[in-house]
């Protein structure tokens, strides 16, 4: 099957099996290997990809499901090299270990604060609540996320 | 100081949050194949017949291989025989490996290896680790099943209990914890023209995977070279693991002479791959009436699963710490690693430590209300202070910031208030709060202590920056961040100057493996020593540029000064011009090994290790009576590190050991049925996720060991190890229900409840 989509503001045209995972595309015939597989069942976010802006776990659409759709990477997140504000307060706050959920972290953040520029506690716990992650204990992951939604002050000092 | 003690970012953030970071499973080599594992779904069978040849014709399946086609041992090297690569004849366990497929795709591969039939002649499986050493019991291995047995024998216990004023004693059980790294298991296999092979892949313990893989296609330890790839998270779970995955690999790489990719599904990772030992302990302690300790016997069986692995020394550690953290006159311990038809049981931080303590501070509760104490005044009276000796005899010497832990976390938590407000409550929500105090040997200890040692590498480039290469690993614990800081402070330059190469065995000796929170420690120490040799040499040029003696030189954020008073500087990226031009020898090897331990194994008695970290753990729960849900609100962990090289990193271990531990207090279970794991997947196996995450507040308390990188000490698997009691402590102080078993599920508090009201 021929599916013309877009990945990281690019237009991309694939001739694929439409059964295959957008994950497996993403990582084995564009090279993107950025996202990660953790579990191939929807269960842990490591796949966690932005569907028309929507947090989606990659391993779970399939590539009939996405001809003329936009998908966005963690590749795409870099502007030239750039960190966008996310990563750079992962980088700062400490909230990367091992690193194989950060992808999936920060694209689900990334979606949050696409829609909701100023969101509470609660609104970032559930925003990310699909991504596991076995390294942090979540605590560096939230206040990262905080950082960037503007309102660290208060949490980031208090350790 | 100018980068040690530092709140520093960590070195290899940046690739991590891009997505530029390599694990394994985003490596790819000209011609390629994937392997795909045939598995048994018997916990014990006679293998009658295996048709992997029938597999051959399918699409794109390239070769299959069975026991036969291991060119060196069918046997995977570590501490005991007996565990084969490939089931010869007979399986052991319900996922056990059986056979292999190489094919062009992953797909393929999956497909071929699930149509291969496989015949059985089922046979009665051992599965409960109590019947193991029983007369009678199906033979699984050596004499009596048994894997190890390690015991303490200190002072005369049944004097202790006769004199003791009060005498407690319960039973324990706790089960399998999954590791649930978030990046499954993985390696790849490349044969090299020369007849050698390079194996990539998730690991702990590179220098083991190399051994292996040598035993296992016969080669020489020189013709395989074994690289780490970046690695998703471990725990103990990469330890051993990765030699019969990477032995999988090269096994199937070996005979098609191409490379060959074996990455395991979760589902796969979860049926197969070690867990911690499920324990059943026996508990006995003894009191004075002012609450003394006097006397403790433990008897206690670890289910160690299919085959030996790191039965023999999780269990050891496990006899180590049984009694706890307190001084105690009079201690027996008896401690059996047994064989059952399940996967085989390994290391997961805390190493057999996490189950006794449980155990252990769930008893110094019980014995604190029977006698009317508060509970951290009982663990303040018989803590370990220095001048002490322990269970084993040993006699802390230094850095014992136990009593330290105790204070910093009850006035973090405002402990006191909130034990005397709590636990009163008549409602259905009912708040408590517990405490546990425990301490961690670091490092290898006595029983190995042929693998305490380590090699580093260091070499000063042209401009001043520095490479450094160690053979421990870095698997998101944050080592590399702490390892740059050392050598950037050694070295006298800035952390953006230093970088790391990834672990591969051809670059430095074999340095042991990356376990017992031992890299600080040994690899620090090892590149102290690689960098003072570069220094003598970088300095004595920058002391002559400076004209002044070397020993008068100070070096700090890439600049060398003259003394004190920094009216003379240098830039080291001069210097090492300088050193070039004067064919100057920037580069050395260093080696560390760890101070003596010492054990007598029938007594139980030595230096068991170089040194502790200790831990008090406080937990504030509400408990729902009608729900049975109990809910960690906050969890204050402060633990005794020697010194904090990089704080942010000693927080980040603080945090995800803890939450760990809450998942192993509340929630993580291997589930079974007829020796079949029946919640294999992250829907039905439940690790905390960002909802259930407490607010944990770390506390970092430095109590510095000399010996050890800048006062530092090993502590990483300690965080996880109290958190558990802690909280069924505090569950009891809530309720009043005291629950042995873990975890503390609703099922297990309501069964609790209505054995109470009767
Ligand atoms: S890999 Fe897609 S959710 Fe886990
Ligand atoms: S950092 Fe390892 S799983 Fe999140």
């Amino acid at each position: 099957m021929y599916i013309c989509l877009t990945v990281n503001g690019k237009p991309v045209n694939v001739t694929v099996h439409p059964g295959r995972r957008l994950v497996d595309v993403l990582r084995m015939d564009l090279g993107l290997t950025g996202t990660k597989i953790g579990c191939e069942q929807g269960e842990c976010g490591a796949c966690t990809v932005l569907l028309d802006g929507r947090a989606v776990n990659s391993c779970l659409v399939l590539m009939s499901q996405v001809e003329g759709r936009e998908v966005l990477t963690i590749e795409g997140l870099t502007d030239d090299g750039e960190l966008h504000a996310l990563q750079q307060a992962f980088v700062d706050t400490g909230a990367v270990q091992c690193g194989f959920c950060s992808p999936g972290f920060l694209m689900s953040a990334y979606a949050l604060l696409s829609r909701n520029p100023h969101p509470s506690r609660d609104e970032i716990v559930e925003a990310v609540t699909g991504n596991l992650c076995r390294c942090t204990g979540y605590r560096k992951i939230f206040q990262a996320i905080e950082r960037v939604a503007g309102c660290v002050a208060a949490r980031t000092e208090e350790q | 100081m100018s980068v040690v003690g530092q709140r520093v970012p960590r070195v290899d953030a940046r690739e991590k949050v891009t997505g530029e970071a390599r694990f394994v499973d985003d490596l790819a080599f000209p011609g390629m194949l994937y392997a795909a594992v045939v598995r048994s779904t018997e916990p014990r069978a006679r293998i009658l017949s295996m048709d992997l040849e029938s597999v051959l014709s399918l699409p794109g399946v390239v070769a299959v291989a069975g026991p036969d086609d291991i060119p060196g041992g069918n046997n995977i090297p570590l501490i005991l025989p007996g565990h084969p690569l490939l089931a010869p004849g007979e399986t052991n366990f319900c996922g056990q490996a059986l056979g292999l497929v190489g094919a062009e795709t992953r797909e393929a591969a999956d497909l071929a290896a699930g149509l291969v039939r496989v015949e059985y002649e089922p046979r009665t499986p051992l599965l409960d680790p109590l019947d193991a050493r029983l007369p009678g019991a199906p033979g699984l291995y050596g004499e009596d099943n048994t894997f190890g047995h390690h015991v303490v024998r200190r002072g005369d216990v049944e004097r202790g209990f006769r004199e003791a004023f009060l005498v407690v004693e319960n039973t324990y059980h706790t089960p399998a914890q999954e590791h649930a790294y978030l990046e499954p298991q993985g390696a790849i296999a490349v044969p090299t023209p020369d007849l050698g092979i390079v194996v990539y892949g998730s690991m702990q313990c590179p220098f083991y995977v190399q051994r292996a893989i040598a035993h296992i296609l016969g080669l020489p330890l020189g013709k395989v070279r074994i690289v780490q790839t970046t690695t998703g998270g471990a725990f103990g779970g990469k330890e051993d693991a990765p030699s019969e995955v990477g032995g999988q690999a090269a096994v199937l790489a070996w005979k098609t002479r191409r490379p060959v990719k074996l990455v395991y599904h979760r589902e796969e990772d979860m049926h197969s791959m070690s867990k911690r030992h499920p324990a059943h302990i026996r508990y006995k302690t003894g009191v004075k009436e002012d609450g003394t300790l006097v006397a403790v016997e433990v008897q206690m069986t670890y289910d160690g699963g299919a085959f030996g692995t790191l039965s023999p020394v999780v269990l050891w550690r496990a006899t180590v710490h049984a009694a706890g953290a307190y001084r105690c006159p009079n201690v027996r311990v008896d401690a059996w690693a047994v064989a059952t038809n399940k996967e085989p049981s390994g290391a997961f931080r805390g190493f057999g430590a996490p189950q006794v303590l449980f155990a252990a501070e769930s008893q110094m509760d019980e014995v604190a209300a029977k006698l009317g104490m508060d509970p951290l005044a009982l663990r303040k009276h018989n803590i370990l202070r220095t001048g002490d000796e322990t269970a084993t005899g040993q006699k802390l010497r230094s850095s014992v910031g136990s009593l330290q832990t105790i204070r910093e976390a009850s006035r973090a938590s405002d402990y006191r208030t909130k034990r005397a407000r709590w636990g009163k409550d008549r409602g259905p929500v009912r708040k408590g709060i517990g405490v546990s105090t425990i301490n961690y040997g670091a490092g290898l200890g006595g029983l190995s202590p042929y693998l305490t040692r380590a090699g580093a590498f260091v070499q000063v480039h042209a401009d001043g920056s520095a490479l450094y290469a160690v053979g421990t690993t870095e698997m998101g614990q944050g080592m590399h961040t702490v390892l740059a800081q050392i050598v950037a402070e050694e070295l006298g330059l800035r952390l953006d100057q230093v970088t790391a190469t990834e672990t591969d065995t051809s670059r430095v000796p074999d340095s042991g493996p990356t376990v017992a929170s031992r890299a600080t420690i040994m690899s620090g120490n090892a590149l102290r020593d690689a960098c003072a040799r570069v220094r003598k040499n970088l300095w004595g040029v920058g002391a002559s540029i400076l004209g002044v003696p070397l020993h008068d030189v100070l070096g700090e954020g890439g600049v060398l000064y003259a003394g004190q008073k920094q009216d003379k500087s240098v830039a080291v990226e001069d210097v090492a011009r300088e050193c070039i031009s004067r064919r100057v020898h920037l580069a050395a090897q260093g080696w560390f090994r760890a101070p003596k331990t010492s054990w007598d194994p029938k007594r139980g008695q030595g230096d068991a290790y170089m040194v502790y970290a200790w831990a008090t753990n406080i937990a504030e729960v509400e408990v729902d009576l009608e729900t049975g849900v109990v809910r960690l609100v906050r969890l204050t962990a402060a633990h005794d590190v020697g010194r904090a090289i990089n704080p942010v990193g000693v927080e980040g271990q603080i945090e995800g050991g803890s939450l760990q531990g809450v998942g192993y207090a509340l929630t993580e279970e291997v589930l079974r049925k007829d020796g079949r794991i029946i919640n294999p997947d992250f829907s039905t196996y439940i690790i905390p996720t960002p909802s259930d995450a407490p607010e944990i507040t770390p506390v970092i308390v430095e109590s510095r060991f000399s010996k050890g990188p800048h006062g530092a000490k090993g502590f990483a698997e300690q965080p996880l190890m109290g958190v558990a009691p802690a909280v069924a402590n505090a569950v009891y102080h809530a309720t009043g229900l005291r629950i042995r078993e873990l975890p503390l599920t609703p099922e297990r508090l309501k069964k609790e409840m209505e054995r109470s009201k009767r």
